[in-house]
């Protein structure tokens, strides 16, 4: 296990909690995870490596989104455990699993008249108390999220002005205030044009190199493959391949995940795997000649 | 949104010693920040001028009150009443007459006021308080079966509201119930039992006779009329606890706002917080409805008019309760001495609600269009 000397600020990411010994602080063993009676992950064992820019990609409803619900406790599974820092994670109080694993959900909701710090302020709950709600550690924090997420110059404004690029920025800021080192991302980027979209995973490589362990749900196999350091490929509730993005995607694999015929190619900027689907009309070109 | 401080460096003032290095979070309003020890709170300066300004009201308005009757006082001799500098006829009048209705209206508007709150913001709807999962319903049904069936005493018809009110919310969350109660279903849930509730008095009033209908009138239209001394005691005790309950559930209660999601995700225990909310807003509406009948409205309007006031994010409890306050101390002063005969207090209440949700319509319209 490595440690980044990189810093933001001259500040490392959160966290007190000692590396575990496995090189995984969260992990899933054999849990049965679901709504109600309907059960989408059977006997599903996922570690998420630690300091990992861990991306999980599947087709729809491949149970991916209720893997990162089980992982922020969000679902508790009905057999098996998921297990922080050696423990299982619904032993701990609520607040303390909110000190140490931040998620970034979905959908989320800015109150009416709500301006951008105090939204962001609002990631700082797990750390206040009925006593305890603005200290000096709660406005540094905050200051220093905003700085991350380059939403400092919009401070005062009200998020309803703001557009999307900025409102998930500030979202996200929303979240590194909580201060946890492990952050799970559940497709940050869905709603988003390409520019804020690059801009948004650019932002998470940066946190990633400051020491956060990132988990996201993302849908673009090629940003996946781009930005993460480990990929997780799931179909069907199981995991079918995960790795680092260069050893597990290949066109075999895509196909077998997601039904999608293609040709995997490394791309021409980062040398990553990058994936052209072949569609209807095959093309005549060979894959690696430059069409001309 | 008009003259906010958004780009003054200097927005912010702390009581904290303040290095010129040291920056502070621009939080586009001046804000107050104290920090002493183990206190450190954050108020925005808009909501404490404002809720200084309602508080200063709201005395007004009760001193006013008790001024005002058959036998008319100056402020005077009100606060030396108060203050216990007179004794004799207009210490008796202060006191014993007119102090436990103003209590009342004031204790009452405010559980009313901080009721709708904790429901808004719980249930994210604007139009949501206790009446809306049945609680209002279901305690004039309560009521008028003990009015119709039993002839019962007064304290009888109070229990059968309570039992009635109480139990109507319980089935209502019950039926939304589904891995927790998410807001929607639960109104939707609770706009069908309401009305099949309201045919059921409906029903319920044309088979009684007319004693027991006018009784029942009087009852439901909810009035500070028989308000007396112990009931003022009793009920305002209960709302003191109720309401430091509230205030102590106000931090997760605004995490709320936020979404399911992430107030989970930040430490909120999602079911059981929205579960003890709700609970917590019922016992403060079934507590008023207790002592004086169901008074509509405030609990739906105070709470919005507070925002409104503050301009702050999201729903407020402290605004809510002085709004609830000075509107219901308003609207039985309307009742009692501007009316041309004394009317019961809901009836003005009513009214306030209708003007309310008039202009909310208009309102909303305009910002959809």
């Amino acid at each position: 296990m490595s440690t980044h000397a990189s810093t933001i600020n001259g500040l490392t990411a959160a966290g007190d909690a000692p590396p575990s010994p496995s090189g995984s602080r969260l992990h899933v063993e054999s849990a049965t995870i679901g709504y109600d009676k309907r059960v989408i992950s059977r006997e599903l064992s996922v570690a998420i490596p630690d300091e990992s820019f861990t991306v999980i990609v599947g087709p729809n409803a491949c149970g991916k989104s209720t893997l990162l619900r089980g992982l922020s406790r969000l679902l508790k599974p009905s057999a098996g455990q998921v297990v922080l820092d050696g423990a299982d994670i619904n032993s701990f109080k609520t607040k303390e699993v909110a000190r140490r694993v931040g998620l970034l959900p979905q959908t989320s909701i800015a109150p009416d008249g709500i301006t951008v710090a105090d939204l962001v302020a609002r990631g700082r709950y797990p750390h206040q108390g009925f006593a305890r709600q603005w200290t000096e550690a709660d406005e540094q924090a905050v200051l220093r999220a905003m700085d991350q997420t380059a939403v400092t110059d919009l401070s005062g404004r009200l998020v309803d002005e703001l557009s999307g690029g900025q409102r998930q920025r500030v979202w996200v800021a929303m979240a590194l205030a909580q201060h946890t080192e492990i952050l799970l991302l559940d497709e940050p980027t869905t709603f988003l044009d390409i520019t804020h979209q690059i801009e948004l995973m650019e932002l998470f490589t940066d946190l990633h190199h400051v020491g956060h362990t990132l988990v996201a749900v993302l849908h673009d196999l090629n940003q996946a493959a781009r930005y993460g350091t480990h990929l997780i490929a799931m179909k069907d509730g199981h995991v079918v391949a995960e790795g680092p993005p260069a050893e597990i995607v290949t066109a075999d694999l895509v196909h077998e995940v997601f039904g999608l015929r293609c040709l995997v190619v490394p791309d021409p900027v980062a040398g990553t795997p990058s994936v052209v689907p072949l569609g209807r009309e095959r093309p005549t070109a060979a894959p690696t000649t430059e069409p001309k | 949104m008009s003259a906010r401080s958004g780009l003054d460096p200097h927005a912010s003032s702390s009581r904290t010693a303040w290095s010129p290095g040291t920056r502070r979070v621009d939080f586009g309003r001046r804000v107050l920040v104290l920090r002493r020890r183990r206190v450190a709170v954050r108020f925005e300066w808009r909501s404490v001028i404002i809720c200084s300004v309602l508080a200063l009201a709201v005395a007004c308005m009760a001193v006013l009150a008790l001024m005002t009757g058959s036998y008319q006082l100056s402020p005077g001799q009100v606060v030396s009443a108060l203050t216990g500098g007179t004794t004799g006829i207009v210490h008796d009048i202060v006191v014993e007459w007119r102090l436990p209705r103003v209590a009342a209206a004031l204790v009452f508007g405010a559980a009313l006021g901080v009721s709708g709150a904790v429901f808004q913001s719980t249930l994210r709807n604007p139009l949501a308080d206790p009446g809306i999962i049945g609680f209002s319903q279901g305690s004039y049904t309560g009521a008028l079966i003990v009015i119709l069936l039993v002839n019962g005493t007064y304290w009888q018809l109070v229990g059968g509201a309570l039992v009635g009110g109480i139990a109507t919310a319980v089935a209502v969350y019950l039926l939304a119930y589904r891995r927790g109660v998410q807001g929607f279903r639960l109104i939707i849930v609770g706009i069908g039992i309401s009305a099949m509730l309201g045919s059921i008095n409906t029903w319920l009033i044309l088979k009684a006779d007319l004693d027991q209908a006018m009784a029942a009138a009087t009852w439901g239209a909810g009035s500070l009329n028989g308000v007396s001394w112990p009931q003022v005691v009793i009920g305002g005790a209960c709302i003191a606890v109720l309401l430091l309950l509230a205030a102590m559930s106000s931090r997760p209660m605004r995490q709320l706002e936020l979404g399911d999601d992430a107030a989970a995700a930040q430490g909120v225990r999602v079911s059981a917080t929205r579960l003890g909310l709700i609970v917590l807003g019922v016992a403060l509406t079934a507590t008023v409805t207790a002592a004086s009948g169901p008074i509509a409205f405030i609990s739906l309007v105070a709470p919005q008019i507070g925002r409104r006031l503050t301009r702050s994010a999201g729903i407020t409890l402290a605004p809510a309760a002085l709004v609830g306050a000075l509107l219901c101390l308003a609207a039985d002063y309307l009742a009692q001495h501007v009316a041309p005969t004394p009317l019961p207090v809901g009836i003005v209440t009513v009214m306030l609600g209708g003007g309310y949700l008039g202009w909310l319509l208009i309102t909303e319209a305009r910002r959809r269009l």
